[in-house]
């Protein structure tokens, strides 16, 4: 049985977490406050993946920029592959909170939506 | 100029949720004042996730969770003014602002909620040697050029100070195209949210290097590089010096709750926070003056602003209503064993509900494993858990019920303190 040591970043509370493991099967997930801790330490260990949250080019709107976020994770791998998928885009404004800005980014299935709204000037 | 029962001086994130707060209480005459040309403070340059997990049980980034409360203040149709520079408040509660609407006014109100939150500690504040090139930022102002402004400020970077922002931005920079070659904090543990070492260094190989400060700047147009050592007993130990060649350092060196304003009004002040001393009520020194967010005490989470704020908001709507504070005898809120502070720092036991639960925050001074969190009142302990982990970067939140309190109505003191498990 081998125990794994992890710091759940489901929320900013951040638990620690110990997981028990006997070869690649996991055992028990204790240290968690919430069933999301269970969730996160089961698919760190399989298959990380994460939130991504950038900017993206904005023309003729009250900001140079707005920002965006993949609307589910992508695997931790593919974090590079998706912003440089964005550097090059350019929208124009208006933009809306939860408008798709990018389908299916980088091929990891996840759409990339805005997460700000943006107004014509 | 129209009169207004409670102003809230500032439109972040502490400003909203009090407003939200005091109109679902009732009250009907609010305005929020607001110096930035949109609502929502700081959120809006925080595009990250993890935001408005235990408010709205789901995760959002800080537009978003900014745009939630935007959406309740427009709904509930209280008024705000942007732009607007809250220049004196009064120990009458007269509130001086102007912007280029209305010019210079004054208002009257009954209430006030302070909401101002905090601003970063700057380089000047830290006593760094060397020149003063172009390059040196604090994290937050990193944060603002490439998140709404759409700069990078930088392409080789090494951070100073282990707080979230700084956290935040080593990944924000890294995904933006620059490296960040280290992370240097001079206490031996991260100012940080745990998280945030995990998904915004970790993930990307930035090593962060405890115990160690910047001893020199090299560069005198631009920062072409900088210095870091070890630090023992608070100095820099010679001959651990490492250079780190770079054109941009950000400092994410802690953050000072902003009460220029408080102050003027002769508001009473926590040398240990910086913040307004408050009462249960959030009340501070200068009755129907409340205050919440970070201007009171430094946060981690938004959502304990958001909750902490709404009850300023109530208070403020239940001290117009009643046309007074109450009359109870404030019994303080004292602090021991590694607390550093406590929020509130004096209960009014006299004027508890029995089916009330009173809120206390505090953060502690160091970072501790194993401990209990005891709570008493004059002698008699009425409260107590194990806390696996303590540190400094994380606030902890107590709920005591007044009920406990009330068993215990000749007390001294409230005494907060930690023990071994």
């Amino acid at each position: 049985m081998k125990k794994v040591n992890l710091i759940c970043i489901g929320c900013p509370l951040g638990c620690p977490l110990v997981v028990e493991m006997e070869g690649s099967e996991i055992r028990s997930v204790t240290g968690n406050t919430c069933k999301n801790g269970d969730a996160y330490a089961r698919k760190e260990l399989t298959n990380p993946t994460r939130i991504i949250t950038s900017t993206v080019r904005v023309t003729g709107g009250t900001l140079p920029v707005v920002s965006v976020k993949t609307a589910s994770d992508v695997p931790k791998g593919k974090i590079f592959d998706c912003v440089r998928a964005l550097k090059d885009l350019c929208l124009s404004a208006p933009v809306v909170t939860g408008q798709v800005v990018a389908a299916d980014i980088a091929g990891t299935g996840a759409d990339v939506i805005a997460t700000k709204d943006i107004d014509k000037i | 100029m129209t009169e207004y029962d409670l102003v809230i001086i500032g439109g972040g994130p502490a400003g909203l949720a009090a407003a939200v707060a005091a109109r679902k209480a009732g009250l009907e005459s609010i305005l929020i004042l607001e110096r930035d040309n949109e609502l929502g403070g700081i959120l809006n340059q925080c595009i990250h996730n993890g935001f408005g997990l235990h408010t709205f049980r789901e995760e959002l980034t800080g537009p978003e969770y900014a745009g939630r409360f935007r959406e309740q203040v427009q709904e509930l149709r209280i008024p705000y003014k942007l732009n607007t520079m809250v220049l004196d408040l009064a120990a009458d509660k007269t509130v001086t602002a102007m912007n280029g609407e209305d010019g210079l006014f004054c208002l009257h109100p009954k209430a006030v909620v302070l909401a101002m939150g905090c601003r970063e500690r700057p380089r000047g504040a830290l006593n760094i040697p060397g020149y003063r090139p172009a390059g040196i930022y604090t994290a937050g102002t990193a944060q603002r050029l490439v998140n709404m402004e759409g700069y990078l400020p930088g392409r080789n970077v090494v951070i100073l100070g282990s707080g979230d922002i700084g956290l935040i931005m080593a990944r924000r920079m890294t995904l933006e195209g620059a490296k960040v070659h280290v992370v240097a904090e001079l206490m031996p543990y991260s100012g940080g949210l745990k998280r945030n070492i995990v998904q915004c260094l970790d993930d990307y190989g930035i090593p962060l290097k405890l115990s160690h400060t910047v001893v020199d700047i090299q560069g005198k147009e631009r920062v072409e590089g900088v210095t870091l050592a070890r630090v023992e007993n608070g100095k820099p130990v010679p001959g651990t010096e490492e250079h780190y060649p770079c054109d941009t350092l950000l400092l994410s060196c802690g953050l000072i709750p902003e009460n220029e304003l408080s102050r003027g009004a002769g508001v009473e002040i926590n040398p240990v926070t910086n913040g307004p001393l408050v009462s249960d009520t959030l009340e501070t020194s200068i009755p129907g003056v409340f205050a919440a967010g970070n201007v009171l005490h430094v946060h981690d989470l938004v959502d304990y602003v958001s909750q902490e704020a709404a009850a300023a908001g109530e208070n403020a709507a239940r001290y117009i209503r009643s046309g007074g504070t109450g009359t109870g005898r404030a019994v303080p809120v004292r602090c021991d064993g590694g607390v550093r502070y406590t929020v509130p720092a004096s209960v009014r036991l006299s004027d508890l509900d029995p089916e009330q639960t009173v809120t206390v925050r505090f953060r502690v001074g160091n970072v501790y494993q194993n401990k209990r969190i005891l709570v008493y009142a004059g002698d008699a302990p009425i409260y107590r858990r194990k806390a696996r982990v303590l540190a400094p970067g994380e606030m902890e939140t107590l709920g005591l019920k007044a009920k406990d309190l009330l068993e215990h109505p000749e007390a001294e003191q409230i005494l907060v303190t930690l023990e071994d498990a």
